[in-house]
């Protein structure tokens, strides 16, 4: 039981929080009050055809072909993969692989864009008039933008707005907890755009016939507070905003729906399992351009941020930018950082190649220095149970810990492994330092690759014995077709013999006769 | 005729009881281990390990003539597995089963002439190619096994790590003390 402070008398519901999580340094005054810039038309776009989770986008243009702003130019593969569009106009200068914006610094396939500076759009995508739309035409329109849920996991938006036919869906929350600290381009958003993200949220409220819509903000933005209290009404839905305790994980989406609704998402169930639905804020400002507008998914509202960067901002960006243009356009760093990351602080990706692009799942640009990173020593577990006190899923790390660097994966597995949300607490409140969800990020990979593994070994043996039936079956045909042949033989030879008898006769019978007469 | 017919059938039976009564009275029981063995290996025949088949494999390692390690294409994990129900004997020297990267085939296209001769020799079925065209391997059916490398008559193919994508790649495990060697070094 935590002590109540003067703050839960203004929202009481802060007494009751989460399980575990951890109070970073938010560092969020950084750019808190950096009104949302539009950057200026980059140099160059790289548009990874995966920027979603799912299957790959697919290639629809060639090098060399011009394109304008909002063309389609990778369509979507399977029901779970999301559109690409070209953010502006220009030639598209290759079709190839380029560093994904990714840890592993992997080369993945990318269409590199030159853009013409004229920011010439094509065709939009027809409107929609979203209080006579059927929920079907909306969610088809949100798929057409390409819309991918903008708070990082990037699950294509159109899907989740389907889930309605499967599950009876009651609520929609979205989030604008925004709990990783430095980042603060959502909070930003509701300041500036309150108006067309409660649109939005109306929309999506709409296609996916829900009865109460939440709007959970964390206690630490007042005025994104503010003002979705003043814009808490689209399409017929009036939205309740409920302020959650700042507190990290409290943006995951499971802990949000427990905390409003009070119910517990089951291990490895979805939150619409609970008739809950849960969807970014930005996510929202999407829906509302690609409906009202037309809009594809083009631009996004990223953070730029960190000691390391000279003029933090908050930044409207196209998608497909590089890094390195936007990290200039701050005015470059300070020094030089001791981590680049893609992504809050907590979770984000650290970055090798300054040039990778941003995505779609991109909400934060982090320059970090040494000062922000301290490196110390690490020491035995003492067993001091710290991070269990973390952990927001009610694990125990440091037996997780002990059996993967025993080399026991499957028995770490069996105490809730796969539960790990990967959110970094139990390392973060570690007073020994030690590399807690470094290991459990492998160990999770490690079973993976076991898995496919396994998966592909029997595949393997399968083909292997395909193989085998193959060419026991030819060799079965080869000897039926000899068996055949020779028969085939065998009756020419019998009919020419038959042929030949039957030729024979006249000179049998002339013997006859001969013989007839000899005597 | 009828003498022949039942003096021939007569024969017949009394050989065939023997026949039988000799194959109980003199039956060798396959190993049940050798069985077991075969179940964990791949299945797929593909000579890597230098044996007859799988099952040349299986035999041998029963009677302790070949290594846990003996299987190139299964790697880390079939060893780990076979290290469990086989007792290493004297001869059979387990050396330390290491992390093998697995491997696939690859094919240098400037040097295919399209002869097929590694399209017939493949266990799996994972090259494909016509007659005079160009070969090449389809990565997620090869299990590494080099028989292509073996028969390929201008040494078009190679051996090399199966290159890695964003689903398959994760990090690496923390090693302990090495974010305290880093500090130190920074220090």
């Amino acid at each position: 039981m935590r002590l109540p402070s003067i703050a839960t008398l203004f929202h009481p519901l802060q007494s009751f929080s989460i399980r575990g999580g951890i109070h970073p340094e938010t560092h969020k005054h950084l750019t808190s009050e950096c009104e949302i810039e539009t950057m200026p038309m980059p140099t160059l776009i790289r548009l990874p055809l995966q920027q979603h989770i799912g299957a790959e986008a697919e290639p629809i243009v060639r090098r060399d072909d011009l394109v304008l702003k909002g063309q389609l130019i990778a369509k979507a593969r399977g029901p779970l993969s999301a559109n690409i569009h070209a953010p502006t106009s220009g030639r598209v200068i290759a079709v190839g692989h380029f560093v994904a914006p990714h840890a592993s610094g992997l080369p993945v396939p990318t269409i590199t864009l030159r853009p013409d500076g004229e920011d010439r759009w094509g065709p939009h995508l027809p409107r929609l008039r979203p209080e006579n739309a059927s929920p079907e035409e909306i969610a088809a329109q949100v798929a057409a933008a390409g819309i991918v849920g903008m708070g990082g996991a990037t699950f294509p938006s159109a899907v989740k707005l389907n889930l309605r036919a499967k599950y009876d869906l009651t609520t929609l929350i979205l989030n604008g907890a925004e709990c990783e600290p430095y980042l603060t381009c959502d909070d930003r958003l509701m300041r500036e755009r309150a108006e067309e993200i409660a649109d939005g949220i109306g929309i999506m409220a709409r296609a996916l016939g829900v009865k109460q819509v939440f709007v959970a903000i964390e206690s630490n933005k007042p005025q994104a507070i503010e003002a979705m209290t003043r814009y808490n009404r689209a399409l017929g839905y009036t939205f309740k905003v409920h302020v959650v305790p700042t507190q990290y994980p409290m943006g995951s989406e499971k802990h949000l729906v427990k905390m409003i609704t009070g119910r517990e998402t089951p291990a490895r169930a979805l939150t619409a399992d609970l008739g809950v639905v849960v969807h970014n804020i930005a996510t929202a400002h999407a829906v509302h351009l690609a409906v009202r507008y037309g809009e594809p998914l083009i631009a996004r509202t990223v953070t730029v941020s960190g000691h390391g960067i000279r003029r933090p901002a908050n930044l409207r960006v196209l998608i497909g930018t590089p890094v390195s243009e936007i990290i200039a356009h701050c005015g470059g760093f300070t020094e030089e950082p001791d981590r680049l990351l893609l992504g809050g602080p907590m979770m984000g990706m650290p970055i090798q190649n300054p040039r990778v692009p941003v995505v779609k799942g991109t909400n934060g640009i982090l320059a970090l220095t040494a000062a922000e990173t301290p490196e110390a020593k690490t020491m035995p577990c003492i067993r001091c149970g710290r991070c269990v006190q973390g952990c927001p899923v009610g694990l125990t790390p440091f037996e997780l810990n002990a059996r993967i660097h025993a080399g026991d994966l499957e028995g770490a597995a069996k105490v809730g492994l796969m539960d790990c949300l990967a959110c970094g607490c139990c390392s973060y409140n570690c007073p020994a330092n030690l590399p807690l969800v470094q290991s459990f990020q492998f160990a999770k990979g490690k079973l993976a690759e076991r898995q496919s593994r396994k998966h592909q070994q029997e595949e393997t043996k399968r083909l292997a014995a395909a193989r085998k039936a193959r060419e026991e079956a030819i060799l079965e045909a080869k000897k039926q077709m000899m068996l055949k042949r020779k028969a085939e033989m065998a009756a020419k030879k019998k009919a020419e013999e038959a042929a030949a008898a039957a030729e024979m006769p006249p000179p049998a019978t002339a013997t006859a006769i001969q013989g007839e007469a000899t005597p | 005729m009828i003498a022949a017919a039942a003096s021939m059938s007569a024969l017949g039976l009394g050989l065939g009881y023997l026949l039988g009564a000799a194959a109980r009275k003199f039956h060798v029981e396959t190993p049940p281990i050798v069985e077991e063995i075969g179940k964990i290996l791949p299945g797929t025949n593909c000579g890597a390990c230098g044996f007859p088949g799988c099952n040349g494999l299986a035999e041998a390692m029963a009677e302790g003539n070949a290594p846990l390690t003996a299987c190139t294409p299964g790697g880390r994990d079939v060893a780990l597995a076979l290290a469990e129900i086989v007792t290493v004997e004297a001869g059979a020297e387990a050396g330390p089963i290491a992390e093998i990267e697995p491997m696939v085939a690859f094919v240098f296209e400037d040097h295919c002439t399209g002869c097929q001769k590694c399209f017939k020799r493949c266990p799996t079925d994972a090259i494909v190619g016509g007659a005079k065209q160009i070969h090449t391997v389809v990565m997620d059916a090869c299990i590494g096994c080099d028989a292509c490398i073996e028969v390929c008559p201008t040494e078009a193919i190679v051996s090399r790590v199966k290159p890695k994508s964003l689903k398959t790649w994760y990090w690496d495990k923390p090693q302990p003390g090495l974010a305290a060697a880093r500090a130190e070094t920074a220090a």
